[in-house]
């Protein structure tokens, strides 16, 4: 396969060589997360004001969390962010197989976090403190929270699953643009001319895992009884 | 036909004329500045319209002295118009001292007025000539909004939390009050009057009428009837601390923060009680949430202040 | 500027128009200016929908007591009328319609930096629309397009959810859009196009770009929440179970405030097209002008209290809200000045673009002005929730950003369709439509000031005069809206071919055929001049 059919069919039409689309792909995957930055910062945003009104109930809703398994978490996507890096730079090196390993290896570490994520969900769900679908703690959780107030306890809760939810869509979405990723390297369609989609959906993968870096101490570390 | 066209709303309150005043100007500049353009626009849009086709300008492209020039003035208008309006909005904001109390809570789609001397209205608010009037006010729904025109006076009356408004009216007669927030089907019928009396009449006014209990009585019924005074005992002996003194008061609380005992503190007390934890007391008050409405919960303040007041609060 | 001009083919010349046949050409089409037509046809529609909602509201208050429909109805038409003509028309519109068409042809590039993205903005779009109209079919909401709440959240007994998430989905068109602009300007200039060589439309693309990627996101968040609580409700809005309205509207309006400057940043850009041409002159005060719009664009972010001022919030918060309130009404009075000192000397033509540019300088000044009542603190108190407000926004958004809309219709429509528009009725209409909304909105500024306080279905009997000349301007502008649309269509068959540069603009979408080819260029431009060289430029028509 001559390296001349394989640039004119990677070149998009509307550039005029592979570094300017490179260029173009990397600073659009940035932008796209400035708007993410923004997004999750809505989020936080909110978490932050009822937070300071309501400080009591948030550190004590916050001490209800599993925080074993959310710093296992953390350790996982930290863990994943490092795969990831290898795997762009197998690509940039044009190293097919380690590629495929360390994007497969990514999306395993991917899938471990949100098992763990279902397992925290489950306990929460059994825990009955899951807002809007039922928010009815008892025995020892409901002393615990009652004195903060179980109306200010319910808030901390909803931005709980709401920070974790919208991190896990992302996570889910990550999964996907990495399968695609593995399966377009067996394809053998990257090489060391061609790779941006690599480093592109590393970049998002970063940056998921820098918003975890964030919720994970608002959210598990706030009440700090560890 | 055209002298019953109403070009200005009656001003009948201290700062009617101020805002007013301010309000021309704004409005003096708007037509300067609008003339202006248009007039220019039009002027040049005639001296140099295009005669022939061949036609080629010569090329002015910029000029600093003139770009400094119109930054400077639109910046020294807004200045001035910015500090004039800041200082009397801020002015406006304070409550005259001895400014008589009067109570509103609006609700989809009425206002309810309670006069601390007992006399209650629906739509209708009665307030004498030449006095501060100050309206502590919430709304048992949604957002309302409380809207005098010919006062100059706005506020936003929200549930779960007061907003307070004050004004002088100078003027006997009657002046509309409108809801001035979107409350739903029926926002553009939640108004009334407002009805400025001569300082007798008011006082007339204020003693006719259904007789009903003053705030501070209708308070005190509550706080037996409901079981408040099981536990606040006036000496403090009691599970709960003694409510003597306490409107105006600093309070500590659990969190080492320093809160003023004003109406919205009190109101929180009543509704979410353990929302701020005092020291020394143990979080079992029982929360009134349901139990009282918005108007029992001003009677109750107005009780509670009856019991002695330290110090000026601040809502 | 010096370029290669195309040489057109003997015989049928393929443009980007009968370049391909067929509904699939169209709808998985990735050519920019396909797709901006696309966007043309969906926003006219929208248009014209909360037009007709608008109708009927100016009918309702005719009569004091309301004469058209139940007040639970007119709230439905008030708040549809807002949602539509700002999330589906007013928003995309220059952007989505002109930016994607132009900013590619205006960079000396083929195509936006990423051509699919382009067309999943449209497609995005659509699908929020679908909700949105779903919505109006089952009778629609009934909340005001702010959505405050508690009443959204716990109360309105309407169509909040399918709306909220309409508006949701269309949010993301948005972002999409700013960032293919965005990109493209920074990647995608041709040779010797610098920044100060780019026209100034480009750089009023840009500002409303890092307008729509920053803001957008937070309004999804917003209603994202709204749609939640409303479903669930767990007190994130509701006082009664610890929540806080007030943050509802805080979020709201940090997106909303500078969404209002990305419906009127590109209206400016337009008219900085428009009037070096039809002044045949340079722009007077090129940079300022550029600087002010990215200024603007900045400073968009930090005013979002003045909508607050009587919510109970700090007088301190409203203290500083209030300053750079008056701070973000410099830059555009800056443009306006320049735009005028634009006009002296030149050698100035009548035709229609230039009537819409000119009458948007003016009627964007009265509205600007306008806003420093909304501005200053005690004057908001008064004003705030009444029909100032309303004659204020309508000011710059029809008598700004629409005028700018239909001026940037009249002079690119040549290039965009390859045909002339008939200028004798295009001036009639401008007239028509100039006068219409001055009767229209004029005297709702009065109304306010008396205290007509907005959204009331039915209203005291004393303000019925002022009413009537408004809903009687309504029905001018009402049918100077519809002349164009006839006009345009009729000239799509009959109108006379155009050719490559009607106007005898500068500018690199001029150096193309009309229609443009789908490439737009056949070599890659390479730029030497700055824009707007009406002096250096050969004169005439071709």
């Amino acid at each position: 396969m001559s390296e001349v059919h394989t640039k004119t069919s990677i070149l998009a039409h509307q550039f005029e060589n592979l570094d300017q689309q490179l260029e173009t792909d990397t600073l659009g995957i940035w932008v796209f997360l400035v708007t993410e930055i923004m997004f999750f910062g809505g989020l936080f945003a909110c978490y932050t004001v009822y937070r300071s009104f309501y400080l009591p109930a948030f550190e004590a809703t916050s001490r209800v969390l599993n925080v074993r398994l959310g710093a296992l978490n953390t350790m996982v996507l930290l863990s994943s962010s490092f795969t990831m890096a290898m795997a762009v730079r197998s690509a940039q090196t044009a190293k097919r197989n380690a590629l495929m390993a360390f994007l497969a290896l990514t999306m395993v570490l991917g899938v471990v976090f949100l098992g763990v994520k279902a397992i925290e969900y489950h306990a929460e769900y059994m825990e009955h403190i899951i807002p809007g679908v039922d928010f009815a703690p008892q025995g020892e959780i409901l002393q615990h929270l009652s004195p903060g107030g179980l109306g200010h306890a319910q808030i901390f809760m909803c931005f709980y699953f709401l920070m974790t939810g919208v991190h896990a869509i992302h996570m889910i979405i990550g999964l996907g643009l990495l399968l695609t990723l593995l399966l377009r390297a067996r394809r053998g369609t990257f090489t060391s001319q061609y790779f941006a989609p690599v480093e592109v959906t590393g970049l998002y993968w970063h940056f998921v895992d820098i918003v975890w870096i964030f919720l994970f101490p608002l959210l598990y570390l706030i009440g700090g009884r560890y | 036909m055209l002298a019953d066209i109403p070009i200005y709303p009656a001003q009948a309150s201290t700062i009617a004329r101020e805002v007013d005043q301010l309000h021309y100007v704004l409005t003096g500049i708007t037509l300067f500045f609008t003339a202006l353009i248009f007039l220019t626009i039009f002027y040049f849009m005639i001296k140099y319209r295009r005669r022939s086709p061949d036609e080629r300008p010569r090329p002015i492209t910029n000029s600093v002295p003139l770009e400094v020039t119109w930054t400077v003035i639109p910046t020294l208008i807004c200045v001035g118009i910015y500090l004039w309006g800041a200082s009397l909005y801020f002015t406006n904001a304070k409550v005259p001292d001895g400014a008589m109390e009067i109570f509103v809570t609006g609700k989809q789609w009425m206002w309810k007025i309670q006069h601390p001397e007992g006399r209650r209205e629906i739509n209708e608010l009665h307030v004498p000539v030449g006095r501060p009037v100050k309206l502590t006010m919430t709304s048992e729904d949604v957002i309302h909004d409380f809207f005098i025109p010919a006062f100059r006076i706005k506020k936003d009356v929200l549930p779960g939390r007061y907003t307070s408004l004050w004004f002088t009216a100078t003027e006997t007669g009657r002046y509309h009050l409108f809801c001035g927030q979107y409350c739903g089907a029926f926002h553009a019928g939640m108004g009334g009057w407002v009805i400025v009396m001569k300082q007798d009449d008011y006082e007339r006014w204020l003693n006719g009428g259904v007789f009903g209990q003053t705030m501070e009585a209708a308070g005190e019924s509550i706080f037996q009837d409901r079981g408040c005074l099981t536990c606040h005992l006036a000496d403090g002996s009691g599970r709960g601390p003694s409510l003597v003194g306490l409107f105006g008061k600093s309070v500590h609380i659990s969190t080492g923060e320093t809160v003023a005992a004003n109406e919205s503190y009190l109101r929180e007390a009543i509704l979410h009680p353990n929302a701020k934890d005092v020291p020394g007391y143990t979080a079992t008050m029982p929360t009134y949430q349901g139990q009282l409405n918005d108007e029992q919960v001003l009677d109750l303040v107005a009780y509670i202040r009856s019991l002695g007041q330290t110090g000026k609060a601040r809502p | 500027m010096s370029t290669t001009l195309e040489e057109p083919r003997a015989g049928t010349r393929i443009d980007y128009l009968n370049a391909d046949y067929g509904w699939k050409s169209w709808l998985f089409t990735t050519d920019h200016k396909r797709i901006a037509l696309l966007y043309l046809i969906s926003i006219t529609f929208y248009f014209f929908v909360g037009g007709t909602f608008a109708v009927l509201m100016r009918i309702q208050l005719i009569e004091p007591q309301g004469s058209l429909v139940q007040p639970e109805t007119y709230n439905r038409l008030f708040t549809m009328h807002g949602i539509i003509m700002i999330f589906f028309f007013l928003i995309p519109s220059i952007p989505a319609v002109f930016g994607n068409f132009l900013v590619p042809m205006m960079i000396g590039a083929r195509d936006l930096a990423f051509p699919r993205l382009n067309l999943l903005s449209w497609y995005i779009y659509m699908v929020g629309g679908i909700f949105t109209l779903y919505s109006v079919i089952h009778g629609g909401v009934d909340t005001g397009w702010t959505f405050y709440t508690p009443y959204s959240s716990t109360y309105a007994n309407s169509q909040v959810i399918p709306v909220a998430l309409g508006v949701f989905i269309t949010g993301f068109s948005s972002i999409l859009t700013g960032l293919n602009f965005i990109v493209t300007i920074h990647k995608m200039r041709a040779p010797g196009m610098t920044w100060f060589r780019m026209p100034l439309f480009l750089w009023s693309m840009y500002s409303t770009s890092i307008i729509m990627v920053l803001g957008t996101p937070v309004l999804a968040i917003t209603l994202f929440l709204l749609a939640l609580e409303r479903l669930f409700q767990v007190g994130i809005f509701n006082p009664a179970l610890g929540g806080d309205p007030l943050l509802f509207q805080d979020l709201f309006w940090f997106y909303s405030h500078p969404a209002v400057y990305i419906m009127i940043l590109p209206a400016m850009g337009v008219i900085s097209e428009i009037i070096p041409c039809f002044s045949r002159k340079q722009i007077f005060g090129y940079k300022a002008i550029a600087f002010s719009s990215v200024g603007i664009a900045v400073l968009s972010f930090l005013v979002w209290g003045h909508h607050m001022f009587v919510t109970g919030q700090s007088i301190y918060a409203g203290l500083v809200f209030s300053a750079l309130s008056f701070l973000v009404a410099i830059p555009s009075a800056i443009k306006v000045f320049n735009w005028t000192a634009t006009l002296y000397e030149g050698s100035i033509s009548y035709d229609a673009p230039m009537l819409y540019a000119l009458g948007f300088i003016g009627l964007f000044t009265m509205g600007g002005l306008t806003g420093l009542f909304l501005a200053s603190l005690s004057t908001d108190v008064q004003l705030n929730g009444t029909y100032f407000i309303v004659a204020h926004f309508h000011y710059i958004m029809v008598g700004g950003a629409v005028m700018g809309y239909l001026g940037a219709m009249h002079y690119w429509w040549p290039k965009i369709s390859g045909r002339l528009y008939p200028e004798a009725w295009a001036r009639l209409a401008a007239a028509i439509i100039f006068v219409g909304f001055n009767l229209t909105f004029f005297p709702q500024f009065m109304l306010g000031y008396l205290g007509m306080p907005r959204r009331y279905a039915f209203y005291p009997a004393e303000f019925q005069f002022l009413n009537v000349m408004s809903s009687a301007g309504a029905s001018i502008l009402g049918v100077g809206y519809l002349i164009p649309l006839v006009y345009f269509v009729w000239s799509m068959r009959y109108g006379p071919v155009a050719g490559p540069n009607p106007w005898g603009a500068t500018g690199l979408e001029w150096q193309t055929p009309s229609p443009p080819p789908t490439d737009n260029f056949e070599y890659t431009p390479i730029v030497t001049e700055d824009p707007y060289e009406y002096s250096k430029q050969e004169v005439g028509l071709v």
